[in-house]
């Protein structure tokens, strides 16, 4: 088994910003992850206000903090390249390049959102973008992962399933099965595990024993690694290289990046009884990736303050925008009740069932 | 026409579909070089190979959950649980990623995903062993509910769930494999949804699915035989959708039921056949609506009392006589 780094001691980010995978990007390209991260942080930023003038319902899990791996890992993604996650999905959705509007009136439960307004927060799907969700239930998402990765082999396709999970998954039962199924069966699968050190409101310490969570792979041979989230460099260097294990062997690895969550776990936790806000100060101010990522940029000489301002500010109306279009789209009619339940009879053309399907 | 066992049926279905559609493939546990727990996937791994015959770890979420990503990709697996019973270890898998995410996805994933498997007592293989989820299936909104009794409505159903672009559960029968049926040897279909009359008759209707339609049968014979009494079986095969024309077009001729199935009472299918019955058919009705269940305990393990959990001949007779 190949373990690259079995720490998660701070890694030297000159390393990785003069790695070949980082050293070819052009300008346009490093300034565009630069504007996807800051895109994510204002989208997030925008529905809490919105969750807070009580627009949004139910859950609202933000993924602020955490957004150098989902612009990080979608920057590598091939046009055969999958990707699904759980329910702290707004930032892969985005980085995907979902559109903030559709996202934005998702949250709102507009007709207009990605799914109708039939999903909710952590029910993005974008399949023309290989997004498959958005997905609820802790680790319910990790057995689907693997079957896309077997969908891929099954039908020959040179590509891989990027499948993540949040610590706290790595505790359930089809978490483990997965892992076994996909080293047993050579699936083309990267399982992540984007740690954050909470499963909810228990820390790590309290939730997992064993360290890191990521050696779990080797019970089933599988390759594992780790990853700090905060650098973008780092995190498509660690990507790059488990996807590539994955697209030409078939084999699986398991990813651990520690990252971390600014806020609470949905929205209607403070985030601040189980963890002392000089802890979220810390990160902030020493490993905010967005601010790393522009300090990167500024000492590569590619960006100054009045270039971030400019982005700033048009990410900034980008969501505000967003809310206004979610805010003056309508709701879904009575009848999209029990429209996409089933194919069939979204279909009638072709329905061959008889009978009734709806009861009451 | 041949006659065929039930588990030869299915197995016909299952090689038809696969020689039609190279998306689908098989996948469960002891399905390829075992031949299958009660061989309905015989010879199947020699035909098709190991890439679409997946002899599968006993990790039931793990297995039920790859099927339906795959699914979504645009496969079309075939997913056999040894028992229904061990779905509850993969009930996440099946009752919130396959009912839910085309709904949740706005109609933008599909899963087309057959479940199938034995549902049923019977066999004194104890509770664990011996669900019958059929009414906790057809209760969800997203998925489709089968359960052929005959080995013709076997093959028909199973080929017309593996076309279907929704989930379907199948549910089978162990004490229903080794029972045998006419089968042509050409090719048809069932549409789901559509119940059959297994005997007409003028007196009473019974309403069962499953294993509860011999039952049904063989309690029309008697009341034939020996009391004079025309009954109708009406058997429903397909839970949901409902045929609900079949059902209240049978009440509204003979204007007696009696509902039989071989789950629990409680929240059983046949709960919301009364209720469509007395809303549709009321003023038809001669007399209330009578149900036959299990006997209401988890399923007993002594041979000689399950016999007596499940529903059998002379209780449907003693019924059907005290409402005529």
């Amino acid at each position: 088994m190949e373990k690259t780094t079995a720490s998660l001691e701070e890694s030297d980010v000159s390393i990785y910003a003069s790695d070949e995978i980082n050293t070819r990007l052009t300008t346009d390209e490093k300034i565009d992850f630069y504007r996807q991260m800051l895109r994510i942080r204002h989208f997030e930023d925008r529905s809490l206000h919105s969750y807070q003038q009580g627009k949004i319902a139910g859950f609202l899990h933000l993924y602020s903090g955490q957004e150098a791996i989902a612009v990080g890992t979608v920057s590598l993604m091939g046009k055969e390249d999958q990707l699904i996650t759980a329910y702290r999905d707004h930032g892969f959705a985005l980085a995907l390049d979902m559109g903030m509007n559709e996202c934005m009136a998702e949250l709102y439960g507009k007709i207009t959102g990605c799914s109708k307004g039939k999903g909710g927060s952590m029910h993005f799907f974008a399949p023309d973008k290989n997004f498959w969700g958005g997905h609820g239930i802790v680790a319910g998402q990790v057995p689907l992962g693997a079957g896309i990765a077997f969908a891929l082999k099954y039908q020959k396709i040179k590509g891989c399933c990027l499948c993540f999970l949040g610590d706290g998954a790595t505790n359930q039962g089809s978490f483990y099965e997965t892992l076994n199924l996909a080293s047993l069966w050579d699936l083309p699968v990267v399982f992540v595990i984007e740690n954050n050190g909470y499963s909810m409101g228990t820390k790590i310490e309290r939730h997992s024993i064993g360290r890191p969570l990521a050696r779990r792979a080797e019970t089933v041979d599988m390759d594992w690694d780790m990853c700090n989230g905060h650098h973008l460099y780092e995190v498509r260097t660690k990507i790059a290289a488990v996807m590539k294990r994955a697209q030409t062997e078939n084999r699986p690895t398991l990813l651990e990046i520690s990252t971390y969550r600014y806020r609470g776990h949905s929205v209607s936790d403070t985030g601040l009884s189980y963890r002392k806000k000089s802890e979220i100060e810390e990160y902030r101010e020493t490993k905010d990736p967005i601010t790393l990522f522009y300090n990167q940029l500024e000492k590569e000489g590619l960006i100054d303050e009045k270039a971030a301002k400019n982005i700033d500010k048009i990410t900034h109306k980008e969501a505000e925008d967003a809310a206004k279009f979610a805010d003056y789209s309508p709701y879904p009619t009575t009848e999209e009740l029990t429209r996409d339940v089933y194919w069939e009879e979204d279909h009638p053309e072709s329905n061959t069932s008889k009978g009734t399907i709806f009861f009451e | 026409m041949p006659v065929i066992y039930y588990r030869d049926a299915l197995n016909a279905a299952l090689d038809e579909e696969m020689i039609r559609d190279d998306r689908v493939f098989i996948m469960g546990e002891e399905v390829a070089e075992y031949n299958g727990a009660y061989k309905v996937t015989k010879g199947l791994l020699d035909k098709f190979g190991s890439q679409r015959m997946l002899d599968t770890p006993i990790s039931e979420s793990a297995f039920s959950g790859l099927g339906i990503g795959a699914s979504m990709m645009g496969l079309r697996p075939v997913i056999e649980f040894m028992f229904w019973s061990f779905t509850y270890v993969a009930f996440d898998q099946i009752f919130n990623n396959a009912a839910n995410i085309r709904y949740m996805s706005g109609g933008l994933v599909n899963v087309p995903i057959v479940i199938r498997g034995p549902a049923n007592g019977g066999t004194g293989v104890g509770a664990t062993h011996s669900h019958t989820p059929e009414n906790y299936a057809a209760s969800t909104p997203g998925i489709k509910v089968v359960c052929p009794v005959t080995p013709y409505d076997a093959k028909g159903l199973l080929k017309t769930a593996i076309r279907d672009n929704d989930p379907v559960c199948v549910m089978e029968n162990t004490l229903l494999y080794g029972m045998t049926g006419e089968v042509p040897d050409e090719e048809y279909l069932i549409p789901l949804g559509k119940a059959d009359i297994k005997k007409e008759g003028l007196d009473i209707t019974f309403i069962a699915h499953g294993r509860a339609v011999l039952t049904c049968l063989k309690a029309a014979e008697i009341l034939e035989a020996e009391y004079e009494i025309d009954a109708e079986v009406v058997d429903l095969r397909s839970l949901r959708p409902l045929d609900e024309e079949t059902i209240c077009d049978s009440v509204k001729k003979t204007n007696r039921v009696v509902l039989v199935e071989e789950n629990k009472p409680y929240c059983g299918t046949d709960a919301q056949i009364a209720y469509i019955i007395q809303d549709k058919a009321f003023d038809y009705l001669d007399a209330p609506i009578k149900r036959i269940s299990a006997v209401d305990a988890p399923q007993i393990y002594s041979p000689v009392l399950e016999k007596e959990q499940i529903p059998y001949p002379q209780r449907v007779v003693q019924t059907a006589l005290s409402i005529l």
